[in-house]
């Protein structure tokens, strides 16, 4: 695995740096635990939605949000663990080359919430390298917190599907999402420009 | 034959695909991610060939099902299609994502497993369809003459939509043909 030159980072931080950059109502789709955990947990934006099953299907979700609001810019939380659930999805959005899609995998090599058990994955696969197999040439590690900013400032200006990996520690999400699936989705939506609320 | 008119002309013959693609086309379905099947055949080769539609393959069938829950969210219509193997693949996300999140998911599910079905496996999964659907007291509809197709079709989308619950239409061999053991 060529990650020796990246740093350990921390999910919610990482993901708290994400929002910040947000100005234009992108949407951000958060997968199962920890990921939607954090996101929750940076505040909630009425263009956040958070997944609350259906392991591994962020990235499609987000394909899905990408390919029906072109104009608009798409970014995915995913963990390792989840995206090993779908590889194939990896082709898939590299075969469709949406311009406005941005994934982020945070990768600890293990599944933090069942109790920390090391994904098959761990130490022997190189997510990046799986991507960019996968046919997406925009994947990269980021190497610091620093280098994860400007990776999403070129993925943010990028006219092709651009996945950025980090290297995260094992600390559980800081926040619950409010497990609220109609709400989540009904927002969600409002947060898109697709509905008026009642 | 340009593939734009053999697609017309399928329709105006009453074709079941032909019949399917004018009503998704009706009902501003434009997104038709899928796992091919045999049956389906000339319905997918006939959404490449149209424009209006956005139809491509999916590694997987769960993979298809969050583009189309996507897709609906971001306000455009998807429908997906497989096969009912694909299908016994889907109940974890039917029961964490299309139904919890009121999600009108429209499948179009080929039948195999029966009348004529030459695989045991094939012939056994097929068994799990309906009690997984029942399970979840989901909408489905097993369509079997060329003459309901269009009325079934139509109103079920419909009301998928406006109920915002998803549907499931099985088209049965007697529909379409379905796969025999020398093809």
């Amino acid at each position: 695995m060529n990650t020796r030159n990246t740093k350990v980072m921390n999910r919610f931080d990482v993901t708290s740096r994400l929002i910040t950059k947000l100005k234009h109502e992108e949407a951000v789709i958060g997968g199962i635990g920890n990921t939607n955990f954090d996101l929750w947990a940076a505040g909630h934006r009425p263009q956040n939605f958070y997944m609350l099953g259906s392991m591994g299907l962020a990235f499609p979700i987000a394909l899905g949000v990408a390919l029906a609001q072109p104009d608009r810019r798409v970014f995915a939380l995913e963990g390792d663990g989840s995206l090993l659930m779908q590889l194939g999805a990896l082709a898939t959005i590299a075969a469709l080359k949406p311009k406005n899609l941005t994934m982020i995998v945070m990768d600890n090599g293990i599944y933090q919430i069942t109790g920390a058990q090391p994904t098959p994955a761990a130490g022997v696969a190189d997510i990046v390298a799986i991507a960019i197999g996968s046919g997406l040439a925009s994947s990269a590690w980021a190497a610091d917190e620093e280098d994860f900013e400007r990776l999403v400032d070129d993925a943010m200006a990028a006219s092709e599907p651009s996945l950025i990996a980090v290297r995260i520690d094992d600390k559980p999400g800081v926040g619950t999402t409010r497990r609220d699936p109609v709400q989540i989705r009904e927002r969600f939506m409002h947060g898109l420009g697709v509905r008026e609320p009642l | 034959m340009a593939i734009a008119e053999q697609q017309t002309q399928e329709s105006r013959d009453g074709s079941w695909h032909g019949i399917v693609l004018q009503i998704l086309k009706r009902n501003e379905i434009s997104l038709i991610p899928y796992v091919p099947d045999r049956v389906l055949t000339p319905l997918i080769k006939n959404l490449h060939a149209d424009p209006f539609f956005t139809t491509f393959a999916t590694a997987r069938e769960e993979e298809a099902v969050g583009i189309v829950a996507g897709a609906w969210m971001g306000g455009r219509r998807g429908a997906v299609l497989m096969q009912t193997s694909g299908f016994a693949t889907l109940a974890n996300v039917l029961a964490s994502l299309a139904v919890p999140y009121q999600i009108p998911l429209i499948m179009f599910v080929s039948e195999r497993g029966t009348l004529g079905e030459f695989n045991y496996g094939q012939s056994l999964v097929c068994r799990t369809m309906r009690p997984v659907l029942d399970s979840l007291a989901l909408e489905h509809h097993t369509i079997t003459r060329l003459d309901e197709l269009e009325f079934i079709t139509d109103r079920s989308i419909k009301q998928a939509v406006t109920t915002q619950a998803p549907v499931a239409l099985i088209l049965n061999p007697l529909l379409t043909g379905g796969k025999v053991f020398d093809k």
